[in-house]
């Protein structure tokens, strides 16, 4: 192999290696865990520290805001969760009562939800389908 | 009329796939039979669907700006009270619709390329029809037996035939698709990944016949450009409907959508420049190769992603069953692709080799593998919750902190290598022409980077972004001064000068206009670096401090109408103690859904945005929450995105002398027929 062809390797290699670094570097700072509300609470202690992200509809009446943050209750399968969104931006504006939402952060000793990003999203009103179950009801309220 | 022109919908639809198979089939057989006259009935056909298909299109949009809310696709994404461009915008408002709209997009290209190339490349159309064909049938399957635009909402009441029945009203388009952007935004975007498979069926019909010469790699350079420029402004309307409309003052989230978009341009650009490698120098033809199959297939990928609801993401497309047709359809392609990559690899080798570490070559080399190193650590961070659940059935994701950690600091590098790979030579630079060129573009950069920092700018990489910006306008400018100077000598005046100089050589010049423009990217995204926000609950007469600005809160008013509710306060701003403007943000309830949305009030200068949301009441409703943001430099991203366009456009203008080259031959064409 001549000397050109080498450098030539050299020089790729050093950039896939440096973006390799790259990723590895901030790779594990950056992984959150999917966890729904029952699995986070089966964790336990296990689940401090972690970067954590739960789903679920927030309950009605739920959302209170707070000198420090918003405070509110994700519900999932029959297990509720209480959550501080303590995030810098404004909730956007899906988040609501009953809204599907999604809260990243770390659980706090004590069992309240420490969460940095909140994502929501109006899933139940939009790209609904008509379910047999729904037409049947709206047929008969509307004759 | 609805129901008549419902009917020619489905239809039309129907006949278009049929015919598409057909165009399919007798394409191909042309191609490996060589015969003429079963090529020209497959390109018929082809151009056939194209009409069938724009009749359909034509028949959903009448659908949905007349309201005909017994189709399951008008009523789930429109209303009566949408103005009537939502409605039209609706099309793509939805899956069924955006699919069905695709697909026109889809045989509107086949059909161009049919009228274009039918006579200019013989031996490779049959299989480009053919191929373009398969994409084709498959959208068109899809649309027919998946996902049918055209489907009513049927009531079936004791086990008897389900009987049409039309809701009062529809559900509406998503409050937060309405905005002018986003009417245009999907269609543009829609362009670039449907363009991309033009290239890609030349490709694999340059494959398939081995006619791997100039020919098929000339044809598909335009041919990527158009879907290229159509894809990046896609994505920058994109970027500019989430800074305006989604009230969180970022442009950029790093969302597996934004993603599936970003992907294919990446790939598109490395191509844009290894192109030139092989023209010129007849090397890194698999390389090339390589790129257009995968920005295709990142296309593809990337509509899997987007509709399939594999990855979580704010574009909220309903979970559907296409996923599997668009997994089995991926899958087909790119084990097609891969068998005619490596069948033909003989005939891709490569003519020259490189000479030198520091040239022009290997500038294009380091380019591509950057280029190619950003699009797999993203793709990386997009597919990583899917993978991760695979391996360790664990469901794990990661956050826009890991693509910035990564894609900035080799976003840097590319940056620098706008500024340098033009300077450098072909096949070698010497030190004397290296310090020759880049003496004064290191010193201007230098320079500029001791005045940011003593003008107290301390944030890392937004200085170096700055820095590497102004070295890489120098070196632009530079360029195009030495060639005007040149001309300027042959006696041109300066300013007449560079216009005939961009235009003798469009491609060249069009192309360091393209990196202006990134330039001007680069420095929007470099004052990210330097936002500030505030928060503060209001009553009228209060007022809020943010940096050099002053907030008055005027008053706070409520309107009405058919579509939403809304309220909205004045705001008074100030600087350093000089009334600007009024601002007004709004907060509009829609009706329909039931949902709330910012509508953002912006006070836009070049050095930066004041942007101001109004939150509604707080908790016991005495005062206003005002959210007011100051981001540095945004205007920069869009002054970059005409940019881009303008230079793009350029590139794709054909040169003073190739049109004059051009038009010679019919001259002589013309000499010998008088002859005779």
């Amino acid at each position: 192999m001549d000397k050109r062809k080498i450098k030539f390797l050299a020089g790729s290699l050093v950039i896939v290696l440096a973006v390799a670094w790259l990723g590895f570097s901030s790779f594990d700072e950056s992984v959150a865990y999917y966890k729904t509300v029952g699995e986070l609470q089966a964790m336990g202690e296990e689940a401090y520290g972690r970067r954590i992200r739960v789903a679920g509809n927030v309950v009605p009446g739920s959302i209170l805001k707070a000198d420090q943050g918003v405070r509110f209750t994700l519900e999932q399968e029959g297990h509720s969760l209480n959550i501080r969104y303590v995030g810098k931006d404004l909730l956007p504006d899906t988040f609501k009562d009953d809204a599907e939402a999604m809260a990243e952060g770390k659980l706090m000793p004590g069992g309240e939800f420490q969460s940095t990003v909140v994502q929501a999203k109006c899933a139940s009103k939009y790209e609904a389908t008509y379910s047999q179950e729904a037409l049947k009801q709206a047929t008969s309220q509307n004759p | 009329m609805q129901v008549f022109l419902t009917d020619v919908g489905q239809f039309t639809m129907l006949l278009a796939f049929g015919l598409s198979c057909y165009a399919l089939v007798a394409s191909l057989l042309a191609g490996k039979f060589g015969h003429r006259r079963l090529a020209a009935t497959g390109e018929r056909a082809a151009v056939a669907v194209t009409a069938l298909v724009t009749v359909a299109v034509m028949s959903l949009w009448y659908q949905l700006v007349t309201s005909n809310f017994q189709l399951q696709y008008v009523a789930s994404s429109s209303n009566q009270a949408m103005p009537w461009y939502y409605k039209v915008g609706a099309l793509w408002g939805g899956q069924e619709g955006s699919l069905l709209f695709w697909c026109w997009i889809l045989t509107l290209f086949s059909m161009v390329t049919v009228l274009v190339h039918r006579k200019r490349n013989p031996v490779l159309m049959p299989w480009v029809v053919g191929v373009v064909a398969m994409v084709t049938t498959f959208f068109l399957l899809v649309n027919n037996f998946v996902a049918n635009p055209f489907d009513a909402i049927g009531v079936s009441q004791g086990g008897a035939a389900p009987v049409p029945w039309a809701p009062p009203d529809g559900q509406g388009l998503n409050p937060l698709l309405q905005y002018w952007a986003m009417v245009i935004h999907p269609p543009i975007l829609y362009v670039g990944y449907v363009g991309f498979t033009v290239p890609f069926a030349f490709a694999i019909a340059a494959l398939i016949t081995r006619e791997l010469d100039e020919e098929w790699i000339r044809t598909t350079r335009r041919w990527m450009m158009v879907p290229w420029l159509f894809l990046g402004t896609g994505i920058l309307l994109g970027a500019m409907w989430a800074y305006v409309v989604l009230g969180w003052g970022g442009y950029w989230g790093w969302d597996p959508v934004e993603n599936a978009s970003l992907m294919p341009w990446l790939t598109g650009t490395a191509f844009l420049h290894s192109v030139i490698m092989q023209e010129r120098k007849g090397m890194m033809k698999v390389w090339n190769m390589v790129l257009i199959l995968a920005t295709f297939l990142l296309c593809i990928l990337g509509t899997f992603l987007t509709r399939s609801g594999i990855v979580s993401s704010v574009h909220s497309f309903a979970q559907s069953p296409i996923g599997p047709f668009f997994s089995t359809f991926l899958i087909l392609m790119t084990a097609l692709s891969l068998y005619f990559l490596f069948t033909r690899m003989e005939e891709l080798k490569s003519e020259n080799r490189l000479d030198s570490v520091v040239s022009r070559e290997s500038s294009f080399l380091f380019n591509n593998l950057v280029l190619l190193a950003t699009t797999f650590a993203v793709l990386w961070g997009t597919i990583f919750p899917i993978l991760s659940e695979w391996v360790t059935n664990e469901k794990r994701t990661v956050g826009a902190p890991f693509f910035n950690q990564v894609n900035i600091p080799i976003g840097l590098f590319l940056l620098f290598l706008t500024g340098v790979g033009p300077l450098l030579a072909w096949r070698k630079t010497s030190l004397r022409s290296l310090r020759k060129n880049f003496t004064i573009p290191l010193a201007s950069g230098l320079g500029a980077g001791v005045l940011f920092v003593a003008f107290g700018m301390r944030h890392f990489y937004s200085t170096v972004c700055l820095i590497l910006c102004v070295f890489v306008t120098v070196t632009i400018l530079a360029e195009f001064h030495r060639g005007a100077r040149a001309r300027r000598r042959q006696g041109q005046a300066y300013w007449h000068s560079l216009w005939v100089l961009t235009f003798r050589n469009t491609r060249r010049h069009g192309g360091y206009i393209v990196h202006v423009a990134m330039v001007f990217l680069f420095v929007g995204f470099a004052g990210a670096g330097f936002d500030q926000e505030q928060q503060q609950a209001m009553v009228p007469g209060d007022k809020l401090e943010i940096g050099p600005y002053t907030l008055e809160m005027k008053e706070v008013e409520s309107t009405d109408n058919p579509n939403y509710s809304s309220a909205m306060t004045r705001l008074q701003v100030w600087k350093e103690g000089q009334a600007l403007s009024e601002i007004r943000p709004e907060q509009r309830l829609y009706k329909t859904s039931k949902q709330p949305t910012s509508e953002v009030a912006l006070h836009r200068t070049l050095k930066e945005d004041l942007y101001v949301v109004f939150a509604g009441p707080d908790q016991d409703g005495s005062r206003y929450i005002i959210q007011a943001y100051i981001k540095p430099l945004v205007a920069w991203i869009w002054i970059g995105g005409a940019v881009f366009i303008l230079g793009t456009v350029i590139c794709l203008i054909p040169n003073q002398h190739e049109r004059a080259a051009q038009k010679v031959p019919l001259k002589v064409e013309a000499r010998s027929y008088a002859k005779v």
